[in-house]
């Protein structure tokens, strides 16, 4: 019997497909984020807010992923662009979506006509941190009716989050939530994290998360076109 | 949920370092799983045994060593390892905490014959 020395990461698989699935975007200057939170946090109702808002001035396309169900798509169908819908629930990873499943989807969206994608990833706070899709920003929500207490069960969906989106403020003169004992756990563990505070149903602070995605897209255009330049 | 497609990696990498050396069985793998990576050894073995058979590395053993998980202190740097889920220094109490090991996961060696 022999020893063989490997060191090889077990994530490589999955993030070189990232990359190449980050390269194909910036080809086409596509800017896409990854919308992460528990099933209900109202990840739908902020793409929706978003298309409202944007889609005068961007092209946005949408990409579900849920573990069964064409729900969410339909829900999107009318408003953006192009919607792929993946079904997660006959894959290796039903509990959040991979590079490669989002590989796939690229293949079925225009993405010479689009500007913004939107990625919405398997309502779940554990898996969908663990990969790496290609995106461009990483944006988790997390709902007052939850708790405030999420970024200490699950630190590290939150630790790599470049947005914290605080959605359904309208309920909290209904529920315990400490919003700044919230944004003092998540700073802790992540002082680049930006805060946005914001009810889908009323459309408080949608304005906020609009103009700061719209200035990321700016800025990411500008970086494509030095380097391509 | 998601071992499944980390285990297919694992046998990938396994079989393909074994092809390079020339091996004709493998016997034991040897991970390196750091302890804020949301993966579950024993269902990766549970894959594995299915994922491996009829292959040179059927009824190999997984050996996981656990990295710890290591944070440092933003505020008086001190370097500390994760106590249950205690993210707080415990120097100076500061909850700005940086996560500087832990999230690793990679095979490290194996044995072969």
């Amino acid at each position: 019997m022999r020893k063989i020395e490997i060191v090889q990461n077990i994530m490589e698989a999955n993030d070189s497909i990232a990359a190449r699935n980050q390269g194909l975007l910036d080809k086409h200057g596509v800017f896409a984020i990854n919308i992460m939170s528990s099933p209900g946090a109202g990840k739908t109702s902020l793409i929706l807010q978003t298309i409202a808002k944007l889609k005068n001035k961007l092209s946005i396309a949408v990409i579900e992923g849920d573990v069964a169900s064409t729900i969410d798509a339909e829900k999107i169908e009318s408003h953006a662009a192009a919607v792929v819908q993946i079904n997660t629930r006959n894959m290796p990873e039903s509990c959040s979506l991979i590079a490669n499943m989002i590989d796939c989807a690229l293949k079925n969206l225009p993405l010479g006509n689009i500007e913004l994608l939107l990625i919405e990833n398997v309502g779940n706070l554990i898996c969908p941190s663990e990969f790496a899709l290609g995106e461009h920003k990483r944006v988790v929500i997390s709902s007052l009716p939850e708790g405030d207490d999420k970024p200490i069960k699950y630190p590290m969906i939150f630790a790599d989050a470049d947005a914290v989106v605080i959605n359904k403020l309208d309920l909290l003169p209904y529920v315990d939530f400490d919003i700044p004992a919230f944004r003092h756990t998540v700073e802790g563990l992540n002082p680049r994290a930006k805060f946005f505070e914001v009810s889908c149903k009323t459309g408080t602070g949608i304005e906020d998360w609009c103009a700061w995605l719209s200035d990321e897209i700016e800025n990411h255009t500008h970086k494509i076109m030095n380097k391509g330049g | 949920m998601h071992e499944l497609g980390i285990t297919q990696s694992i046998v990938n990498i396994a079989l393909d370092k074994a092809k390079e050396a020339q091996a004709s069985k493998i016997v034991q793998i040897n991970l390196v799983a750091g302890e804020l990576v949301g993966f579950v050894p024993e269902c990766i073995q549970f894959y594995f045994d299915i994922l491996s058979k009829d292959t040179i590395a059927q009824e190999a053993s997984l050996i996981f060593t656990p990295a710890p998980a290591q944070l440092r202190c933003r505020n008086c740097s001190t370097t500390f390892h994760l106590q249950d889920t205690l993210w707080s220094c415990p120097k100076c109490h500061s909850q700005s905490v940086e996560i500087i090991g832990g999230r690793e996961l990679y095979v490290e060696s194996m044995e072969v014959e």
